[in-house]
């Protein structure tokens, strides 16, 4: 029983942390972020492959989008060309990625610490997380929830085919983070489950004070708040767009990587990962953080128990959980909403 | 209303199609397949586009259709054309079940609770013995009609097609009535379509019925085109797909689902058997190619491609003046002279600690115009709301012609002879004025779904549109009245509202900041309008900031500060009376 | 006199309906101008065009620089401001934040100089700091929405209908800040209802009737003309403020 607990909790940490990135971005861009399942994947095999000395698909797919994300801005910019901008925008676009995939190339084949793996593979898909933002969803801003949805739907198939592509059909492991193991009464806790806890922790804590202290952090807050007031104060929603994916692309392959040495994972895997933290999301309502982190680990701990007593309605059991949470949520929505589009 | 001819060209050019020699068998397999696609997301269009409820489990419905046929014509032998009903009616039950469930569901929590609904109901079908598991069932019979059967594309095709010609112009018809007015309100929130009648719950439900009923007819052509069925094609994927086909063609328009149907299967059938060949079959090239330029479509045509296609071509709606001679009959009015219109005693209204309303009590008279004055956050729109049922009171009365009202829905006010308009203006702004001021006579027709997509409900839509377009005269828009209702000044639209309220048949008008953006002149003949009403025996009750307009017009004025009343009275005694003067005229300039 | 912002021939549109048309503004440096006219005669339309809310069409400079091209961000960079008629605060965040937030784009971005001018206009706002903006009153919201505006040290200040639905002594307390801002060097463009009271504390003004300017002059001269009087000021005269 206890020993459920405890898986249901470990899963439980990680979709708490996707939970979280996915209701930032809905409340930044409202974006509700399916492609989330894919950073969780790029980012455990970009790991993973590192480990393994080999060169990841991921380092070349981040030059290619950036040079995309560049040509975009050129095109912007068309009409009036400044060059200190253009300039700034070819360092991010191009620059960075570039050094970036040398580096990494440099990396593949060597034996390079646990630590510089794991800050390879989350500088790559946090540039991949950007350019994202920047290709697919940025033009869209303007569009209903339905058209970025549906964008959305559109870049998880991309990216998925593309996971296929650069990473096989072969499930990947990676290597521990930490090697230590504790026992505490009937309990054993691996250096990895307290990995998972303690980044978890830690990010939710470095998320709580990037909010509530930073500029970038309030005005990201404000961004979802009020977009025209924010703009109104020269908040650009572009900008508040980038970090949102930038966070939510970093929280995705630092799952990913929490997760790879405990499970297989195979470059599908992540769309149902993502989906789980999505429903806590969802029970969160898209916009309460810590519901959704209650909510998250309440998912896990389903998760756990019915895969143990019910393998084989697992899936049914976690999503028909929704249902009532759902109609909940909806009678005590407010019966009077300005409603519009 | 519309034109028909070019729905004409379209059949006759789509049932020429396999007459043309040596077409490939595999084009015709294509059109098959655009056509149970379109079949789904005409349903969605409907759904979706116009509904504004998004789902993302019409595959589902795809599959109650698909395996209904399957197991009744395998397992007992039932002919294909017994189990078609049998098919539609499970699709509509299973979406009057979760239909009573999720078209509660508000906002963003709609398109969750389907996806949670689609995948539960996937995992289902897969588990399932008697429906074969991940297996499914095969060996299902063909179509026939006499000694032709439907086994190949070709003969197949007819029925698809025929299928899709009947559904689109059963819903075309079904948006162009009295419900479809009421479906294509849904979009632009519940209130307003409440607040004439309308049972917006009811509405959704009967388009997720529709839609529902359209995947099952979709499913059931699909079980006898392929003569097999299993899990895969009624999963999450699908029911995504669907919606990429509505929303790619244009979720808007019937006719953009079967646009988007044909964008999208061709799209996928041509990067699937050509890109492999280009670049030599690596991996899942096709998905990629696709989600990418699926971005790209959306990023050239939010709207849809229709939506473009339509922009390009000079096509412009004939439209027919209504008949302004037909009647609807008028409500009984029972002779209440002298009573009391409506009278609120001590009505409250707290939302958590805060009062917005308190202890107010005043009353209309019949043939009277009272005005509502007070700053703004004074409580004057939530007294609107609690008379009209949009709130519920926290204590104290509100009686109508001496009926108390205990929290009925909107719905029951206005049928007691209480219409509205609204602050902020609640118009469906792609709708024509006229479709518009007809949803204020909604409770006034009869004609229900069935009868409005068999064009049963002419007579009944002549007499609406009749009521509207007087009422728009008499407002001073006839000149407007085939315009999109959005597309005129915010003051003309707060006129259009009236003119929606008055097609209720109304005995009580409640009327918020009506003159708000209107000029001198017009102010002057909308004054001379409600007195004319009022002399025809109807009562007004107006919120205004203008206090020329108010102190001109209003034989009471109730003044509110704070949610409380601090006066009531003549305009003269209003005028001057300190305690006004102190909250709200100010020291007089 | 310096021109801070020109327009010329500006036309603003919703879709097909033209709610501005060919219309032509000067504000020069250190002086209130104001624009009065019906709800809905497309003031408020135009505030909106000029900070890049809406679409323009025609010229738009700003301190000799063509906004045309811009967008709203940049206006704001350039020293362009506006508070909307809804206020458009983050209520959920407190005082101090939407005022920290005012200077994300300003040099001075949040410096304790930049609060103090802020705290000593609107000395309530400094009691509410740590309150949420979305609590405030409707008259502290109004202030609240001018103090963010004016973090971002702002040359020119556009305020939309600052007057609606408050208190008259409130709005008398907002009048009287608006003519203060003069003499600490931002000038002001005022979109109002309430003729009178922006006639008042107005060098110039406006007169806008179905998107179009009707008439222009000092704003005494608006006062005396007898058809603005009558239709705009007339029953102001006897005896209330026409919120």
């Amino acid at each position: 029983m206890l020993f459920l607990v405890q898986d249901g909790i470990t899963n439980g940490a990680i979709y708490a942390l996707l939970g979280l990135a996915l209701v930032l971005v809905f409340a930044v861009t409202r974006v509700i972020l399916i492609p989330q399942g894919e950073f969780v994947t790029y980012g455990a095999l970009t790991y993973a492959s590192l480990s393994a000395g080999q060169m990841p698909g991921t380092a070349k797919l981040a030059l290619v989008m950036g040079i995309a994300a560049f040509a975009f801005d050129l095109f912007a910019a068309r009409r009036l060309l400044r060059w200190q901008k253009l300039a700034r925008a070819f360092a991010v676009n191009v620059v960075l990625p570039g050094a970036v995939l040398a580096l990494t190339s440099w990396l593949a084949g060597r034996h390079s610490p646990v630590l510089v793996n794991v800050g390879a593979s989350l500088v790559i898909v946090a540039l991949i997380g950007v350019f994202l933002y920047r290709l697919a969803f940025q033009p869209l801003a303007h569009t209903s929830v339905l058209v970025l949805l549906i964008a959305s739907v559109g870049c998880h198939l991309a990216m998925q085919g593309l996971g296929l592509l650069f990473f096989g059909a072969e499930g990947q492991r990676g290597p521990a983070l930490a090697d230590a193991a504790a026992t505490l009464g009937p309990l054993r806790f691996t250096g990895q489950s307290i990995a998972v806890y303690g980044l978890t922790v830690a990010f939710i804590v470095a998320l709580w004070l990037f909010f509530g202290l930073t500029v970038y952090g309030k005005a990201l807050r404000a961004t979802a708040v009020n977009r025209l007031g924010a703009r109104l104060v020269g908040i650009r929603t572009s900008l508040s767009g980038q970090i949102a994916f930038l966070l939510a692309s970093v929280i995705g392959a630092l799952s990913g990587i929490l997760i790879v040495p405990i499970t297989t994972l195979y470059y599908d895997t992540g769309f149902l990962i993502g989906l789980k933290g999505f429903i806590a999301a969802i029970i969160g309502g898209l916009v309460s953080y810590p519901l959704t982190a209650m909510a998250a680990l309440l998912v896990g701990v389903v998760e756990a128990f019915s895969s143990f007593y019910a393998s084989n309605f697992k899936e049914v059991i976690v999503f028909t959980l929704l249902i009532p949470v759902l109609l909940l949520r909806s009678l005590a929505a407010p019966a009077v909403e300005e409603e519009g589009d | 209303m519309r034109e028909r001819w070019p729905v004409l060209v379209f059949a006759a050019l789509m049932a020429a199609i396999p007459f043309v020699p040596d077409v490939p068998p595999f084009w015709i397999v294509l059109l098959d397949n655009i056509g149970l696609s379109a079949l789904v997301a005409m349903g969605l269009v409907l759904l979706t586009g116009v509904g504004g409820l998004t789902s993302f489990g019409q595959a589902a419905f795809v599959g109650f259709g698909a395996y209904t046929t399957a197991v009744l014509t395998t397992a007992y032998g039932v002919s294909p054309w017994l189990a078609l009903p049998a098919s539609l009616a499970v699709s509509g039950i299973a979406a009057i079940l979760l239909g009573l469930v999720t078209v509660r569901l508000s906002g963003h929590y709609l398109p969750l609770g389907t996806i949670a609904w689609g995948l539960g109901l996937f995992y289902l079908f897969s588990k399932l013995e008697f429906l074969g598991r991940n297996d499914g069932i095969s060996a299902i019979p063909p179509l026939s009609i006499g000694a032709l059967k439907m086994l190949d594309p070709g003969t197949i095709y007819y029925a698809i097609w025929i299928a899709v010609f009947v559904s689109a112009l059963l819903t075309l018809n079904l948006l162009d009535s009295r419900t479809g007015r009421a479906i294509r309100a849904l979009r632009r929130g519940h209130i307003a379509a409440e607040a004439f009648g309308v049972q917006t719950p009811r509405a959704k439900l009967l388009v997720f019925i529709h839609a529902a009923v359209l995947a099952g007819l979709s499913g059931w052509l699909y079980a006898h085109f392929q003569r097999a069925v299993n899990p895969t094609p009624f999963g999450a994927q699908a029911g995504i797909e669907y919606l990429f086909i509505a929303v790619v063609g244009g979720a808007g328009y019937v006719w953009g689902g079967v646009l988007g149907a044909a964008i999208v299967v061709v799209l996928k059938e041509v990067l699937q058997s050509y890109l492999p060949l280009l670049l030599h079959g690596e991996g899942q090239l096709e998905i990629i190619v696709f989600g990418i330029l699926l971005v790209a479509l959306l990023q050239l045509a939010p709207t849809g491609v229709w939506a473009l296609v339509m922009s390009w071509l000079p096509v412009k709606a004939a439209r027919k003046r209504p008949d302004v001679s037909l009647k609807l009959s008028p409500r009984e009015r029972a002779p209440h002279e002298g009573g009391v219109l409506l009278q609120l005693e001590k009505a409250r209204k707290q939302f958590g600690g805060v009062v917005a309303v308190n202890d107010v009590s005043f009353a209309v008279r019949p043939r009277e115009i009272v005005a509502l004055i007070g700053p703004n956050g004074a409580g004057k729109s939530t007294t609107f709301n609690l008379i009209t049922g949009v709130l519920t009171a926290t204590s104290g009365s509100i009686s109508v012609l001496g009926k108390r009202l205990r929290n009925p829905p909107p719905q029951e006010v206005v049928k007691l002879g209480v219409a509205r308009t609204f602050q902020h203006v609640k118009l469906v702004p792609d709708m024509s004025v006229l479709e518009n001021v007809a949803i204020g006579a909604h409770l006034r027709g009869h004609a229900g779904p069935l009868a409005s997509m068999f064009r049963l409900d002419r007579t009944d839509e002549a007499k609406l549109f009749a009521e509207a377009a007087r009422q728009i005269e008499r407002v001073g828009l006839a000149e407007q009245i085939d315009q999109p209702a959005g597309s005129l000044s915010l003051g003309q639209q707060r006129i259009v509202e009236i003119a929606r309220a008055l097609c209720a048949d109304p005995l009580l008008l409640l009327l918020d900041e009506p003159a708000a953006g209107l000029r001198h002149m017009e102010k002057q003949r909308l004054a001379a309008l409600l007195r004319q009403l009022r002399d025809g025996g109807m009562s007004v009750l107006l919120v205004e900031h203008d206090m020329g307009f108010v102190m001109d017009l209003a034989d009471r004025v109730v003044v509110l500060d704070f949610g409380t009343k601090i006066a009531e009275g003549t305009p003269d005694a209003i005028k001057t009376n300190p305690e006004v003067i102190r909250a709200y005229l100010g020291a007089a300039a | 006199m310096s021109a801070l912002l020109t327009i010329a021939d500006a036309h603003v549109a919703y879709g097909k309906v033209e709610a501005v048309r060919s219309v032509s503004l000067e504000v020069a440096a250190n002086e209130i101008v104001t624009i009065i006219g019906a709800n809905g005669a497309g003031k408020t339309t135009l505030l909106n065009a000029i900070m890049g809310v809406l679409p323009l069409k025609g010229r738009i400079g700003f301190l000799g620089a063509d906004l045309t091209q811009l967008e709203i961000e940049d206006r704001v960079g350039l020293g362009l401001s506006l508070v909307p008629e809804h206020r458009e605060l983050f209520w959920s965040m407190s005082v101090e934040d939407n005022l920290l937030l005012g200077a994300f784009r300003g040099t001075s971005a949040g410096s304790a100089s930049a609060f103090e001018r802020v705290y000593t206009l609107f000395p309530r706002l400094k009691e509410r700091r740590k309150q949420l903006a979305g609590t405030l009153s409707g008259g502290e919201q109004q202030m609240l929405a001018m103090g963010r505006a004016l973090m971002g040290a702002p040359k020119l200040l556009m305020l939309d209908e600052p007057s609606l639905g408050l208190a008259p002594i409130i709005v008398a307390d907002i009048f009287r800040t608006v003519s203060e801002l003069r003499s600490a060097g931002v000038s002001v463009l005022l979109v109002e209802q309430n003729a009178q009271a922006a006639l008042k504390i107005a060098d110039r003004a406006y007169v806008m009737e179905l998107g179009e300017f009707v008439l222009q002059g000092s704003a005494a001269e608006i006062e005396r003309h007898e058809g603005v009087a009558a239709s705009y000021l007339g029953f102001q005269h006897a005896g209330e403020s026409g919120i």
